[in-house]
């Protein structure tokens, strides 16, 4: 049942591939493509492993049909890191420990980089409204916060925030 | 000597590939001829299984084959999966076969398994797996499965109490005949699942030439993993490889030994081919392990001055329909009540009961936050009975450092006495308050009244067992290439253990962090290992990561300074090189030492010099190490919708030395987003009939970014005297007293309406009701 | 949790869709397909055909006409959330669209889809129902109007016939200067309410009110319109004791009970939140309460 011609780029790269209509976005990526930075940790919309840009604009892996995106431009975690280079945004987090098991990880990136892209200066209610779409069971959040409010200064040119030696400073 | 790693903030060594999508979990791994699971599950909570037909399901397209119990491997076939933790109060030992035979006893226990060319073919086909039940009546509330004449979790078993054990000391009786005071408090605890991001996974491939079974689990715990499969196939222990690769989280119920990691095996031995199976989300909140309801009954005598005299109580657990690790959770609860105070006499009886769900084991805290809710919660009555500050109340009872070591009076779970090894409770709390401005929180409260705001404070202490054994191990051997070699049993869910290990590591062998080569969950690499539970691995790995580093250190001076023929006093060892303090400096770099030490073929080596520069420890600690902390909660609560929110959260932990806080404040943090699940949202509900009803993330509610705020965070380091690191575990004590602060808070900032709780999760729902019972909408409405 | 199979359309053209829409047997719409996709991952819901609407150029755009704006099914709650044209002429709507869902489902999510789920407890059917929006509904027999009151049905039922499509919302726009409130409360950020309540009020000189709207959603198996307490406001000076008074009939709304909240307290929470947005209403409209 229901094949269908599919085109999609990702990451710049364009692939055509004859897929079964029922295949997620999410498995496309993965199986077909064999990028498995994207995770899968609920398949029904709510925790966010899934996210990816799809024309710039963030979106559930799991909740969309590879044939959808037909003639569309993917982004995954794997496009963030341009040459090898950690990007401004994954520097952070490894500075802050914006990551433990590192499964929500590639999810929280591509969120943060749309945030980031629309927002130069996000304040922290900010920044964590914008998580709410994307669940995190390791790190509480403080270091995913404090990575993007980090990245946001880098990337319009502040000092790079050294993590400062004191923990927390929940007030 | 190089670069101090030990007590750095050093960045992890995990995190370049994870964030830029190279992690390898085990659902990312990629076997040619790989074939994909998909498991059939009882959709009732308790039936017979009168017959499967899985003819119209074979006979699908993709379908390689679909498999019941009888179609296993003896002895998998009939054998129970071991228990991990026997107990003699275990009255009747239930475990689950890998598939059910005649009776299923909750929903999702699996029956049957489809293989088929992808989990898409395998789902079509196990929708057509036509099961014949015959519908059993369920216990779906462990206060009805204790009553007479209530249904049977197992049809064949008398009575539904699985265990029942007091554990006591000293006369309560007496303390509380001539207590001046007494206090009672009925308490509901509910903690639902440690709900890892990646779900469960396994992975299975049998080479028939080497005749090596390998399996990829994203397990905590692989070597315990392969010895149950190894009994469970009737195989050599040898044969078998477990390896746990990127784990996304793990939290406990990822550390026993499931069904689908020995069907899985055994499918991929029967085809001769590779078999995936990654657990989807649904199947995770239906057989994945939780930790479920607690009832408590408890009283607290005191004197005048609110000085405890004694505890007594009694603890119900529902523990689901089998019992894969005891009774160890209940019992952790048990023990862990007295905590950091002086409790002179104590009696606590316990019932663990099976019902018609899905079993429980530790879930990060395991059974600790209940325990540390029911004590903080008497505390905070008496201070409120005795208009003392919570605080001071504290104060009084704590048990004092200059008693360190002190016998509580019990047994703890790893067989040996209770004895807190060392902590400065008093310090502890003082430090928490200070850092949460406890002083200043009256003020506070008073000027945000005026602006209609409620606010409130709690406190929670805890002590916590933790490092258990019986050991782990860690290998250090320097390679040819100069790089430096590590193995260990311990395994890495998030918590960073490469990088841990390897601040050891590198710190005593004196090589650069990069240099380090680990392999972690591996039990190809090491012989023996146990795995991550009970916040232990630091503890275990850490103290063999040292001890290893430390005689491999040895041979590394002994051979270098026998090359370059100076005192071995007189060697340096530093980023991979040995170094000569004396003379014109020689050095020799430490691949050249690892080539000597191999000798020549057929030469024998000098006197004294072993083969090879490596070392294996296995480091057995002599007890548990108890590490402790003072938690403090600040929140507001909307009166008109019962709507909280955690303004400000404060912890003082002591894990010993700490040895790398980057690492441990993520865990703290970590843990209190844990525990304010556990105070505020998480709450895995099911009917009368035992039938899970809330099994998506929709329902099932997690914290968000915007539930958990940045805690101010305060180590108060008491070294362990009884460890060569001096360290105690961190992984859970972010979790374990939130639950206590955060509804003692709740409590304190509804204080003008006078309204009391006693359990977890608290819903808006719940204060409103209380709330309305105490009549504070009236009031308003009427102002 | 794969989807069952199913053949996959994507007409670009609204005649096309609704042609399919006829002939096709057990056939769906996949709008933004955020709640539809994850219902068919868990083969709650399983097709024979799915019939993609998100080519279709016809159901989109956003415009005024006639005193009324007109917004394309298709158009993604994103969209309209930034659209300069939804905040100046129903602010209200803006205003909903932030507590619906997260970013990324917003980006991918329909105002139409939403409306044809029709779940109790969703913003967008609450808007429309305190707009009195009109519906226009397409299929192979043409283009017929609905409004709202007559387009919900019940819970998660609406009007629509099986093989019609939304094809447009039209709300009236209302007189500038009036007041918009919307308060819900839900569990965490971005969930489904548990209750919610959307209000407009048109006030006039001496704080009479000339026009009031106030509906409830979550509460009901529908998203209700409380009658009374609009009657109660209109004509007279409104103030806070005018407010909670109305606000009182919300509590009279016939409430459902499920996991997430029992009924009394649901009552409770339209009770408190259309305090909440007639307040919010009122202030906007340059009345203090
Ligand atoms: S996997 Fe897509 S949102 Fe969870
Ligand atoms: S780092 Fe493990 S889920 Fe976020």
């Amino acid at each position: 049942m229901g094949k269908q011609a599919t085109r999609i780029t990702v990451n710049g790269k364009s692939h055509a591939r004859v897929v079964e209509a029922r295949l997620t976005l999410a498995d496309f990526l993965r199986h077909e493509l064999g990028l498995t930075g994207t995770h899968l940790g609920c398949e029904h919309g709510v925790c966010g492993a899934c996210t990816v840009l799809v024309d710039g604009h963030t979106a559930r892996s799991c909740l969309m049909f590879a044939v959808q995106a037909n003639g569309s431009e993917v982004t995954t975690v794997e496009g963030l890191a341009a040459d090898g280079e950690l990007s401004v945004l994954q520097q952070a987090f490894m500075d802050n420990h914006g990551l433990q098991c590192g499964f929500c990880t590639p999810g929280m990136l591509i969120t943060l980089t749309e945030l980031l892209r629309d927002n130069a200066e996000p304040s922290e209610a900010e920044v964590r409204e914008a998580l709410t779409g994307n669940l995190c069971r390791c790190t509480g959040y403080a270091g995913i916060v404090k990575a993007a409010l980090d990245a946001a200064q880098r990337l319009r040119g502040g000092t790079p925030s050294q993590p400062s030696p004191a923990s927390g400073g929940g007030r | 000597m190089g670069a101090k790693h030990f007590g750095a903030r050093v960045k992890r060594l995990e995190d370049p590939a994870l964030l830029s999508g190279r992690g390898r979990f085990v659902d990312d791994l990629k076997l040619p001829g790989l074939l994909h699971a998909c498991f059939v599950r009882s959709p009732h909570a308790h039936a017979m299984v009168r017959d499967i037909d899985s003819g119209a399901a074979t006979a699908m397209p993709g379908v390689h084959t679909v498999l019941t119990a009888n179609d296993l491997p003896e002895p998998m076939r009939r054998m129970p999966i071991p228990m991990l933790t026997p107990n003699p109060a275990i009255a009747t030992p239930r475990t689950q076969t890998a598939l059910a035979g005649d009776e299923v006893c909750y929903v999702g226990q699996p029956i049957a398994v489809v293989i088929a060319d992808s989990r898409y073919l395998a789902e079509d086909a196990a929708a057509a797996v036509v099961v014949d039940y015959d519908v059993l009546a369920a216990v779906g509330d462990c206060r009805v499965g204790i009553r007479d004449g209530a249904p049977r979790a197992h049809s064949d078993l008398a009575s539904n109490v699985i265990a029942r054990f007091p554990l006591a000391y000293g006369d309560v009786d007496a303390a509380f005949t001539n207590a001046a005071h007494v206090f009672e408090e009925v308490l509901w605890q509910h903690r639902g699942g440690g709900m890892a991001l990646e779900t469960r996974a396994v992975l299975a491939s049998h080479d028939p030439v080497a005749d090596t079974l390998t399996v990829w689990s994203g397990t905590q715990t692989p070597h315990l993993g392969r010895g149950t499969l190894a009994d469970l196939l009737d195989r050599n222990l040898e044969s078998i490889r477990m390896i746990a690769p990127d784990v996304g989280g793990g939290f406990g119920p990822k550390a026993i030994f499931y069904p689908e990691e020995a069907v899985i095996p055994a499918t991929a031995l029967k085809l001769g081919r590779p078999v995936k199976w990654i657990e989807d989300r649904r199947e995770h909140f239906l057989s994945a392990t939780q930790e479920r309801d607690q009832y408590w009954d408890m009283a607290i005598a005191v004197d005048a001055g609110g000085k405890i005299l004694g505890v007594r109580g009694r603890m119900l657990h529902d523990s689901g329909a089998f019992v894969p690790w005891g009774v160890i959770m209940p019992y952790i609860a048990a023990v862990t009540v007295p905590g950091p105070y002086v409790v002179p006499a104590y009696h606590l009886e316990t019932v663990v009961v099976l019902t018609n769900k899905v079993p429980t084991t530790p879930v990060r805290g395991a059974g600790r936050p209940q325990a540390v809710f029911a004590m903080e919660r008497l505390l905070d009555r008496v201070a409120r009975e005795l208009s003392l500050d919570r605080a001071e109340v504290r104060r009084r009872n704590f048990i004092q450092p200059e008693q360190m070591p002190y016998a509580v009076g019990l047994l703890f779970r790893d067989g040996k006495p209770l004895i807190y090894d060392s902590g400065d409770y008093p310090k502890g709390q003082d430090e928490a308050l200070r850092l949460a401005g406890y002083e200043g929180f009256r003020e506070r409260q008073r000027v945000a009244l005026e602006q209609g705001r409620l606010i409130g404070i709690g406190i929670g202490n805890y002590v916590e067992g933790t490092g258990l054994g019986p050991f782990e191990g860690v290998t250090v051997r320097v390679l040819p290439s100069g790089k430096v070699a590590v193995a260990t049993g311990a395994t890495n869910q998030g918590q960073g253990t490469r990088t841990t290990l390897s601040q050891i590591v590198a710190e005593q062998v004196g090589c650069r962090i990069e240099d380090i080569v680990m392999t972690i969950g591996d039990t190809g690499a090491i012989a023996q290992g146990v795995g991550a539970f009970a916040s232990r691995q630091a503890v275990n790995a850490g103290c063999s990561a040292q001890l290893a580093g430390e005689a491999v250190r040895k041979q590394i001076i002994a051979l270098a300074a026998r090359t370059l023929g100076v005192n071995e006093d007189d060697i340096d060892l530093e980023d991979g090189k040995a170094v000569a303090t004396t003379g014109n400096k020689p050095m020799v770099p430490f691949g050249e030492l690892a080539r000597l030490a191999q000798g020549i073929p057929g030469v024998s080596l000098p006197a004294g010099q072993a083969a090879g520069l490596e070392h294996t420890a296995y480091y057995t600690p002599p007890q548990a190490a108890y590490c402790s902390g003072t938690h403090v909660a600040e929140v507001e609560v909307d009166h008109m919708t019962g709507g909280v929110k955690v303004l400000n959260y404060t912890v003082a932990h002591d894990s010993g030395r700490v040895i790398n806080p980057l690492i441990v404040d993520g865990q703290v943090q970590g843990g209190v987003a844990h525990g304010i699940g556990n105070a505020l949202l998480e709450w895995m509900q099911y009917d009368d009939n035992a039938q899970p009803l809330t099994t998506t993330f929709a329902d099932y509610l997690l914290p968000m970014a915007t539930d958990v705020p940045t805690c101010a965070i305060a180590h108060v380091e008491t070294v362990n005297p009884l460890n060569p690191l001096g360290v105690k575990g961190a992984g859970e004590g972010g979790t374990i007293p939130a639950p206590a602060a955060i509804i003692a808070a709740i409590e304190d900032a509804l204080s003008p309406f006078n309204v009391h709780f006693a359990e977890t999760p608290l819903t808006p729902e719940r204060i409103v009701a209380a709330l309305r019972a105490a009549g504070a909408y009236e009031r308003l409405f009427a102002a | 949790m794969k989807p069952a199979p199913f053949d996959y359309h994507a007409p670009r053209h609204l005649k096309e869709a609704a042609e399919l829409l006829a002939t096709l047997p057990n056939v769906k719409i996949l709008a933004g397909g955020q709640s539809l996709v994850p219902m068919m991952n868990f083969r709650y819901v399983i097709v024979d055909h799915l019939v993609d609407l998100g080519h279709v150029d016809d159901l989109r755009g956003i415009a005024v006409i006639d005193g009324r704006l007109r917004i394309g099914a298709m158009m993604r709650q994103r969209d309209l959330e930034t659209s300069p044209e939804v905040a100046r002429h129903c602010p209200l709507l803006a205003e909903a669209l932030r507590h619906v869902g997260h970013r990324q489902t917003r980006n991918r999510g329909t105002i139409g889809g939403s409306l044809a789920h029709a779940d109790p407890a969703a913003e967008l059917p609450a808007v429309c129902a305190a707009y009195d929006a009109v519906l226009h509904l397409a299929s192979i027999r043409g283009l017929r109007s609905v409004p709202f009151r007559e387009f919900s049905l019940g819970f998660m039922t609406t009007a629509l016939a099986p093989d019609e499509m939304i094809a447009a919302i039209e709300l009236p726009i209302w007189r500038s200067g009036h007041g918009h409130g919307f308060h819900e409360f839900a569990r965490r950020h971005g969930d489904f309410a548990l209750a919610g309540a959307a209000a407009l009020l048109d006030i006039g000189a001496g704080n009479v009110v000339r026009g009031a709207a106030l509906a409830v959603f979550g509460v009901a198996e529908q998203p209700v319109r409380v009658d009374a307490a609009e009657a109660a406001l209109t004509g007279k000076a409104i103030g806070s004791t005018a407010i909670q008074n109305a606000a009182a009939a919300a509590w009279l709304v016939e409430p459902i009970s499920d996991i997430h909240a029992g009924g009394d307290y649901r009552r409770h929470l339209a009770q408190v939140l259309s305090v909440r947005a007639l307040t919010d209403a009122a202030r906007r409209a340059g009345v203090d309460g």
